[in-house]
């Protein structure tokens, strides 16, 4: 209010004395703490609940009729319950729960993921270091890494006469690329200034390599780790189908042919949740690896 | 010959990319005194920041030589520790481990580790950012940074301290204030430095000597100028000082009369 400072000194009465309340301390402490958390978690929480709702819904609705092709989620439901309830079961042979096809597919995927990781550092440094290494691989590489994953299978086949390494060779070429450009990006844009500080220092190929090259690429390389690990479960699934064995991607298969198509559903949901845990992991190790090294 | 503390003898720089050449410093003679400072100036592109990456020895010189205390240069070394333009520190280390890097590449053999701890601590309370120790490159001002910057080439004891225009990019207020501590500095510790700028006041202010360069291709030294000014130096009486005025006259003079930047126009 914009009154006039007289008039309002005029109309200034004094007032009743205001009357304090007692309230119990906690409640507005609690009140003020916990409340705005759970409005933040169902900020966070609704909008993909709500989305799942409705596109469930809708599926039901859509396959619930005669003639469909797809089994309707009640159905796929009560057709998985065993598999939904105890991924843990083991009959012998092939006949295991899910959490068994999943961990055989993650052990493949982890001897694979882990020699490409270590291999596409290396060759990446190297061809991030040496002109002459960058010239004479480069050109190969990139035509390399438009090859289909599975394209090298039968090749891996005739080599290694045998389902699983050859599995595992897949996965190791599929996510060796993006883990070599990467690094040898990351490497070529050591910013100058950083390898003059090393040179004024006298640093030795070693203590650079840690201390400066190591660091000032490791965004660049996690990157490249990130891709590949995506790519090697996208990898693992079309891989397995074909060598056969103990494994998700030959869990999907083997319900096709036996027409289990409420399975394949189940298994696909698990596959979608491993590959975003897997992300979620390196992108939590490269978050607390890279600490500091995005900004300058 | 041969006997000042920094020597810079006939020294040129010629780049060759594919067929064309380019002159870009030549018979560039200096001498430098120990606890001298430095300054050079010049025009943008006259082979200022070339001539120090030659004294620093990240620049091979085409021809003639650079002796430090009786010394060839060959290649870089903490001996001539070097305040980059943009501070350089490693963006992934506190400002504590980046001045604890160069003390311990420097100092393995000579110092313990409790020495190198100390010594690190005693060359951030030089440039007042101990308080800052456990804090990132990211997390602190340009001016900060450039101090952690001057901190690590001090901890380095280099014979020789090269500044790459060391305030350039910071502003006006933070830059009189680091030009203040870099002058308590140099006069607690007597270094050797040489300073690239382009700003006169900072030239007039700091330097017992300023080195003005003629315009590149083929750049030159053009005048060698005294600053006969009694150390240490206050700012504002300098501001009406008539030697003060005269050198720093004298350098605009040299700068925008007889080496106009003719592209700047």
């Amino acid at each position: 209010m914009s009154l006039p400072a007289i008039d309002t000194e005029k109309k200034v009465r004094p007032f009743p004395k205001a009357k304090v309340l007692a309230m119990p301390a906690p409640a507005p402490q609690f009140a003020a703490t916990v409340v705005p958390m759970l409005r933040g978690i169902a900020e966070r929480i609704l909008p993909p609940a709500i989305t799942l709702l409705i596109l469930v819904a809708l599926w039901e609705f859509l396959c619930s009729g005669e003639g469909a092709s797809l089994p309707p989620p009640s159905q796929v439901v009560t057709d998985t319950w065993e598999l939904i309830t105890d991924p843990f079961y083991d009959r012998g042979g092939l006949d295991k729960g899910l959490f068994w096809h999943l961990l055989a597919s993650l052990q493949r995927v982890m001897v694979g993921y882990t020699i490409a990781a270590v291999v596409g550092v290396a060759v990446g440094t190297l061809i991030g270091q040496s002109t002459w290494a960058m010239r004479g691989l480069d050109p190969l590489f990139q035509v390399l890494r438009t090859v289909p994953p599975l394209a090298w299978l039968p090749l891996a086949l005739a080599a290694f006469q045998s389902g699983e390494p050859s599995a595992i060779f897949v996965i190791f070429i599929t996510a060796v690329w993006p883990v070599v450009i990467n690094t040898a990006v990351g490497i070529r844009n050591i910013p100058p200034d950083y390898v003059n500080v090393a040179r004024v220092l006298r640093l030795n190929p070693f203590e650079y390599a840690v201390k400066i090259m190591i660091p000032a690429a490791a965004p660049y390389i996690f990157t490249g780790l990130k891709i590949g690990i995506g790519l090697s479960w996208l990898a693992i699934v079309a891989a397995e189908m074909l060598i056969g064995g103990v494994g998700i991607g030959f869990f999907i298969w083997d319900a096709w042919n036996s027409s289990l198509i409420s399975d394949i559903i189940v298994a696909l949901i698990y596959v979608g949740i491993v590959g975003f845990i897997l992300d979620r992991l390196v992108a939590l190790i490269a978050h607390f690896v890279t600490r500091g090294t995005t900004t300058s | 010959m041969g006997q000042s503390y920094l020597s810079i003898e006939q020294v040129g720089k010629t780049f060759s990319r594919g067929g064309a050449t380019t002159e870009v410093l030549t018979g560039i003679d200096l001498k430098v005194e120990r606890g001298e400072y430095i300054s050079i100036i010049g025009h943008s592109g006259c082979g200022k920041s070339t001539l120090l990456n030659i004294i620093a020895g990240l620049t091979p010189a085409t021809t003639g030589v650079v002796l430090l205390d009786q010394r060839e240069v060959s290649d870089p070394g903490p001996d001539r520790a070097v305040v980059f333009q943009n501070h350089s520190l490693l963006p992934w280390l506190t400002v504590y481990e980046n001045v604890r890097l160069a003390v311990d590449k420097v100092f393995r053999k000579s110092k313990s580790a409790a020495a190198r701890h100390d010594w690190t601590m005693h060359n951030l309370e030089l440039v007042q950012m101990v308080h800052a120790k456990d804090k990132r490159p990211a997390e602190i001002s340009g001016g900060m940074k450039q101090r952690v910057g001057i901190a690590r080439a001090l901890a380095m004891e280099p014979k020789v301290l090269l500044l790459d225009e060391p305030f350039g990019a910071l502003d006006a207020l933070t830059r009189a204030h680091l030009q203040d501590s870099v002058m308590q500095i140099h006069a607690t510790l007597g270094n050797t430095v040489m300073m690239i700028t382009h700003d006169v006041d900072e030239a007039v202010l700091l330097s017992d000597r300023i080195v003005m360069m003629t315009n590149g291709p083929s750049a030159r030294i053009g005048e060698i100028l005294d600053v006969p000014l009694a150390r240490p130096r206050k700012r504002l009486e300098l501001v009406s000082d008539p030697a003060y005025l005269r050198c720093r006259s004298a350098v605009l003079k040299f700068l925008y009369e007889r080496h106009r930047f003719v592209e700047a126009a």
